[in-house]
């Protein structure tokens, strides 16, 4: 009943193929729009912003990006926090290279060069395929870091190796260091996210995006009906390093202000990443918003819950979080091995029939 | 889904901000009991809930003022300590002792541009020291470049004052935290006419084996450490096993507790590190905490560390804000603060003999004051060394300054590349 699809009609084309045919879908996604937009900015302070809301949004373009790769191209990916570092430091050296231009400029201009860094990593992918693939992308997860590590250049010759986020504008708006406000940063990585999600939504219901999901699932059999691999998956890597680049710089220079390469962008990264889409649901959009905020908000809830509530002692509920979090992924993995994405599929079936399911 | 998820946000994020508004003194303390560096972070969040139990139950707090005292796990991880600075925050936190360079460095501007002061003791940005650029940090007594000085100080002494043509090797934590003293023993390498070389050991440091596969080829006359949790056990341990004199081996004083040397046995034994307090528990205020804290059951985690290296270390901070918190009491003439009359308090901190014996901690560590263009003390360090069969630290040297000859013109210009980086004017 709450899904009605009786008098829905579609009288064109455009109508029958938008992303949201149902007509209670698609108000639930302006209405989720028109909040975001226009009422969290106004609700928010910096506990929401810094504690929450930043982490989800960031990590769900990351997620989006990393979904692009192993979801719908099915080329595994254990390279994202490299190529988040990538983005990160092309952000650095940008923010402190050219002052006086827009953040908006930056942020994009690192998902470039993290894209063809990630192409450049995405070469091997026509060779080598499933856990060889896995391998080579952890060799570039730990050469970039490394790389970052040991070349002063890239940390401005600081001494302590660190990179910190100087204080940078957009429409004059300060958006990086420390003295900004809750809803400028918030709405200038919410921009982000819709970006991304728009983009990404576009691209894999469109022609590129059945190609990649032809090599996901044969790449033999798509080779012979016309699709070429190489542009296939080199685009797959493009697109995907593009948006964790993104995701990278604004991590960098809106969230955290000063980052290590090491301890931010290490093996940890990648796997929380692949974590949030394997939960979230492989080859879905919003299965990497739902596992992006479920991966942020679990220890959040849990600390509060536990720490603030209930009066625990703070390393029993950091450790409750370790077992939660590990026992999910497992019954995810044997449960729902498609993750959050499908249980709201399901649920959305059962909602339309109901209530004569018969 | 989303919607619900926001809104679920929504709800909590009400409840955290519904904070109570009493006129209590807030002290967070953002500790780390899990991960790789929990053996070195229990002790010191031990000792600092402690030295505050202490004061409530035996004093009322401070200034009649109760003390209420957070806690939040960061896990030594920059993001969690993001979390917890903003969490905690709004609570009215008085000073934040984060215990990690990272979380410190993450915390400057933000806790500037909120006017909350951060007391990095013995760790974060050494450049700190400068109190005109740096006006809410400080990190008073002393401070990774004056341990870098007084360790090879150390050498010159043991060396008969020359250390021509030696080599020295610095074993590091490959972070913020490791890398602080390269540039200092850079110079005093040009100084002193010794040969350095460095090592570092990436997070979480249990892996070492190339290290000191290198140490034993090349054979440096000395190592000093910049290790912090396990990669301290790996690298003594390691040290050992390659039968590298241990007297010759000279830890930071974050290399230095007893959690570091145990693991490795006998074979750690004559392991030296610096320290810029006392050790050991022969002081009149363990027998208060042992009263008021320990006998009562509220001692902090399991209550085991007492009266060891880092606990001490925690202890002495808290000490250290409680008489922060006193001095500003004092000036304000108010028992209520807020954060900027504790920055005030901690500029004017003054710590004499005198005091620190009415404390029950006579002798605990050097006397200092801080001054608006000095928030870092004097650099008084003394060298510690282990004992293994007496299962005990004991100090070896008295202490002493720092080369500031070296340390200073460094300080004033990392101080004034910072101002310069940021748009702040220095000025007292």
């Amino acid at each position: 009943m709450l899904y009605r699809e009786s008098g829905d009609f579609s009288s064109t084309y455009a109508e029958d193929s938008q992303t949201f045919p149902i007509k209670f879908d698609r108000y639930r996604y302006y209405f989720v729009l028109f909040v975001a937009i226009f009422v969290i900015p106004f609700m928010i302070n910096d506990y929401w912003v810094n504690s929450l809301f930043l982490p989800f949004l960031i990590y769900a373009i990351a997620a989006i990006g990393l979904n692009i790769l192993v979801g719908y191209c099915g080329q595994v990916s254990l390279g994202t926090g490299g190529f988040m570092a990538v983005g990160a430091y092309a952000c650095y050296k940008l923010m402190t290279s050219f002052p006086d231009v827009s953040m908006l400029v930056h942020v994009l201009l690192s998902g470039l060069i993290t894209a063809a860094v990630g192409v450049l990593f995405g070469l091997p992918s026509l060779r080598i395929k499933g856990f060889y693939l896995a391998v080579a992308t952890l060799a570039a997860q730990f050469f970039l870091v490394w790389l970052f590590n040991r070349v002063p250049w890239f940390y401005n010759y600081s001494a302590s190796g660190q990179i910190s986020a100087p204080e940078r504008t957009f429409l004059g708006i300060n958006i990086t260091g420390a003295n900004t406000q809750a809803w400028a940063t918030y709405l200038f990585c919410l921009m982000f996210v819709i970006f991304s999600a728009y983009v990404a939504r576009n691209l894999t219901r469109g022609s590129v995006g059945r190609k990649w999901m032809a090599i996901r699932d044969m790449d033999i059999a798509a080779e012979i009906i016309g699709v070429n691999p190489l542009r296939a998956k080199l685009t797959a890597f493009a697109v995907s390093s593009f948006f964790i680049g993104i995701s990278g710089a604004l991590f960098f220079s809106i969230y955290l202000g000063a980052v290590e390469v090491g301890e931010v962008f290490g093996i940890q990264k990648s796997f929380l990443v692949l974590f949030m889409i394997i939960i979230g649901g492989l080859g879905s959009i919003f299965g990497s918003f739902a596992g992006a905020a479920f991966l942020v908000l679990l220890p959040v809830v849990l600390k509060i819950v536990g720490v603030d509530w209930l009066g625990w002692p703070t390393d029993i509920v950091a450790h409750l979080q370790l077992v939660i979090v590990g026992g999910l992924i497992i019954v995810f993995l044997i449960a729902e091995p498609h993750g959050l994405a499908q249980l709201w599929r399901v649920a959305k079936e059962k909602l339309r029939l109901w209530p004569f399911p018969h | 889904m989303n919607m619900k998820l926001k809104l679920t946000t929504l709800a909590l994020g009400v409840t955290l901000a519904a904070g109570p508004a009493m006129a209590e003194l807030v002290f967070p303390s953002l500790s780390y009991r899990t991960g790789p560096y929990a053996a070195n972070g229990i002790p010191f969040a031990d000792g600092y809930a402690d030295y505050f139990t202490l004061l409530n139950e035996r004093d009322g707090g401070i200034g009649g003022e109760p003390i209420r005292m957070i806690e939040c796990e960061t896990g030594y991880n920059t993001e969690k300590g993001v979390e917890c600075y903003e969490s905690t925050k709004g609570e009215g936190a008085l000073v934040y002792q984060p215990l990690s360079t990272g979380i410190t460095y993450q915390l400057i501007p933000k806790a500037t541009a909120d006017g909350i002061p951060v007391h990095s003791m013995g760790y974060g940005r050494t450049s700190a020291k400068d109190g005109a650029v740096f006006k809410n940090i400080f990190n008073y007594p002393a401070n990774y470049w004056d341990g870098a000085s007084v360790a090879i100080k150390h050498l010159l002494d043991v060396n008969g004052g020359s250390l021509e043509g030696k080599k020295i090797a610095l074993v590091y934590h490959n972070s913020a935290y490791g890398k602080e003293p390269i540039r200092t023993l850079e110079e005093l390498s040009k100084k002193h006419g010794f040969e350095l070389s460095l090592l570092p050991v990436d997070h979480p440091g249990q892996e070492q084996k190339s290290q000191w596969l290198q140490i034993r080829r090349e054979k440096p006359d000395n190592v000093i450490m910049y290790g912090w949790g396990v990669m301290n056990q790996v690298a003594v341990q390691e040290a050992a096993n390659i039968r590298y004199p241990m007297d010759q081996f000279i830890g930071i004083w974050w290399s230095g507790s007893e959690n570091d040397v145990r693991p490795a046995g006998e074979a750690a034994n004559g392991y030296k590190a610096l320290t810029f307090h006392n050790v050991g528990s022969d002081f009149p205020v363990f027998a208060d905490i042992q009263k008021f804290v320990v006998d009562a059951g509220k001692a902090a985690g399991a209550g085991d560390q007492i009266g060891t290296a880092l606990y001490n270390r925690g202890l002495y901070a808290a000490m250290l804000a409680a008489e922060a918190a006193k001095t500003a009491q004092g000036i304000h003439n108010t028992t209520a603060l807020t954060p900027a009359q504790m920055r005030d308090g901690m500029e004017a901190l003054e710590i004499t003999e005198a005091k620190m014996a009415g404390l029950g901690l006579p002798n605990f560590g050097p006397e200092f004051s801080v001054s608006c263009e000095n928030h870092g003390g004097n650099g008084l360090v003394a060298v510690s060394q282990w004992d293994a069969a007496a299962d005990s630290w004991s100090l070896i040297t008295g202490y002493e300054q720092s080369d500031q000859d070296v340390l200073t013109p460094l300080i004033e210009e990392d101080a004034a590349a910072f101002a310069a980086e940021t748009g702040i004017t220095p000025g007292c």
